[in-house]
């Protein structure tokens, strides 16, 4: 455990030099990564107990349209606007989670539950267009250099916000990795009528966890949006962005702390370099290759690639140990 | 303390249990007997809160718990076993049973206050309580005790034990009878024990319960259900 925070320390290090190392693109690109790695993670904090949501799209969607709605409309400040956000997106957590867990809406179901959750948020943002500009996207208005409209033309300062979240998101980890409700969670994920049998309230744990995730993925989602200052629908909401949530978390490992981490930085590098790559040869070429590369990444690596890599020296240390 | 009045459930157009009523006093060994089918299980269902009741009544101590969810009958102390024994393959024994112990009252115990509890109640049914022992592995008997042991962990005054002798061998069998016939004797837990196996039963038992397609058929002594025609017809078929 306490590797693990020493080398999520060093990243952290690691990760406070790298802005004055490379380009604005580079930046960007870390930006975007420590967003969603922040994200991935929130999903991570259900997933890992088997509680597989295809809905958190909808969730980065609500985070991030409430602010900018409701700063562009009535001028209120995100500082107001995206715990506004945030407590929409738990709203929608227990309205769908509460019938859910009550009717033990599990697994295959629960997930097409929660896809179609992330559809309607997406639909629902598409056919408010006189509102939210539809499919057209929406733009924050600009405030320059801000703090009152949480604004920065500056990459660093929102490199520096971004890292914060990824850092919370951890620590939301490590406490619940680090607690009984993990137990507890573990137990339900495995068996809910044991688990109540010995006192575990189900209904309150799942609702628990998930409220705490989606707020999680809400905040990510608002961060990204004063970020970009664009929102559309296609890329905050729907079910791209969920299962691109899922799909990263999974390949990273849901299972370890840094394993969506990983994942973020695995498929948003590689989307940016295979986009990079064959430019505009080839159209579609490099979705085709990233696909197919999560598939084998989630049929020959199920514990993901940390959980893997864990696995592996877990397995030589042994080895090395009996060689002395 | 346990008063089960006019308790009926339906699934559909089966009745399972119908009409059956009767009490458990402080500190008794009640045998709940009966064929498969009988309805013993449902009705063990329907007071650990996992079934609510088509009709009638559930009182423990004058207040009514039917209908409540299931943990908060293992808060209100009553714990049950499963037939089929169902441990948390991911958690190791210790977790298993402290976990039990955690929640079991939601009184808001330390970590390592549920985890003495926990390895006091694997001591007390035999199983080691170190914390590397994992679940996978564990025989038959082993995970009976599991099951009582989890169910101990959560400190309950009334102990619903389903068939929990199913799958041993003779030896195991009479150890776990005196098992539940000492946990009576030493914490004072009443208990309610459903079995296919009449044999063992009876010698531990006080009054036994006779069920036959969801009705209670018989009432009393354990030497009484042996002779008695009606449950000798149900157990042998008429002769």
């Amino acid at each position: 455990m306490s590797r693990l925070g020493a080398s999520a320390f060093a990243l952290a290090a690691l990760a406070a030099v790298l802005p004055a190392a490379g380009p604005a693109y580079f930046l960007h690109l870390l930006i975007q990564i420590l967003i969603w790695a922040s994200v991935y993670t929130a999903w991570a904090l259900m997933g890992r107990f088997g509680f597989v949501s295809f809905g958190h799209g909808a969730f980065v969607g609500v985070g991030a349209y409430v602010p900018a709605l409701l700063w562009n409309y009535f001028g209120l400040t995100p500082w107001v606007g995206i715990p506004a956000g945030i407590a929409l997106a738990i709203l929608v957590a227990v309205v769908i989670g509460y019938p859910c867990f009550r009717l033990r809406v599990v697994g295959h179901y629960f997930a097409l539950v929660t896809l179609a959750l992330s559809q309607v948020v997406l639909l629902t943002l598409v056919a408010a267009r006189e509102i939210t500009g539809g499919s057209l996207g929406f733009t924050p208005k600009a405030a320059g250099h801000s703090w009152y409209a949480l604004q920065f033309p500056e990459k660093t300062y929102f490199y520096v916000i971004a890292l914060m979240l990824w850092l919370l998101a951890l620590s939301v980890w490590r406490w619940i990795d680090g607690g009984i409700n993990r137990e507890a969670l573990e137990a339900i994920s495995e068996d809910e009528d044991a688990a109540a049998a010995i006192g575990i309230d189900v209904l309150r744990e799942k609702l628990r966890i998930t409220v705490l995730s989606a707020a999680l993925t809400a905040l990510g989602g608002a961060i990204y949006g004063q970020y970009m200052m664009y929102l559309n629908p296609e890329s905050v909401s729907g079910i791209a962005v969920s299962l691109q949530i899922v799909f990263a978390a999974i390949a990273g490992g849901v299972y370890s702390l840094l394993g969506p981490t990983v994942g973020a930085l695995l498929t948003i590098s590689l989307t940016e370099g295979l986009r990079v790559w064959f430019g505009v040869t080839f159209i579609g070429a490099a979705n085709t290759i990233y696909g197919a590369l999560l598939v084998l990444c989630i049929i020959f690596m199920p514990q993901g690639i940390v959980g893997t890599l864990r696995r592996a020296m877990a397995a030589r240390a042994p080895k090395a140990a009996a060689a002395d | 303390m346990l008063v089960v009045e006019g308790l009926s459930k339906r699934f559909g157009g089966f009745l399972a249990v119908d009409r059956i009523s009767f009490e458990v006093r402080q500190g008794e060994i009640l045998g709940l007997i009966g064929p498969n089918g009988s309805g013993k299980t449902t009705t063990f269902n329907l007071i650990a809160g996992n079934l609510r009741p088509t009709a009638g009544s559930i009182r423990l101590d004058g207040a009514e718990i039917g209908g409540l969810p299931a943990y908060a009958i293992c808060h209100r102390g009553i714990a049950r076993t499963f037939q089929i024994p169902r441990p948390f393959h991911k958690l190791s024994l210790l977790e298993n049973v402290a976990l039990a112990a955690f929640y079991g009252e939601m009184k808001g115990i330390s970590r390592a206050e549920a985890e003495r509890r926990a390895r006091q109640a694997l001591d007390l049914v035999g199983l080691p309580s170190d914390p590397s022992t994992r679940t996978a592995g564990l025989g038959a008997a082993a995970l009976k005790k599991l099951e009582l042991a989890r169910a101990l962990a959560t400190r309950p005054r009334l102990l619903l034990a389903d068939e929990s002798l199913g799958g041993l061998d003779a030896a195991e069998m009479e150890q776990a009878a005196d098992l539940l016939g000492s946990l009576r004797s030493r914490m004072g837990i009443t208990i309610i024990w459903v079995e296919h196996i009449m044999g063992v039963l009876m010698r531990i038992v006080d009054r036994v319960i006779v069920l036959d397609h969801g009705e209670k058929i018989f009432e009393g002594a354990p030497a009484q259900a042996a002779v008695d025609p009606r449950v000798v017809e149900v157990y042998l078929g008429k002769t």
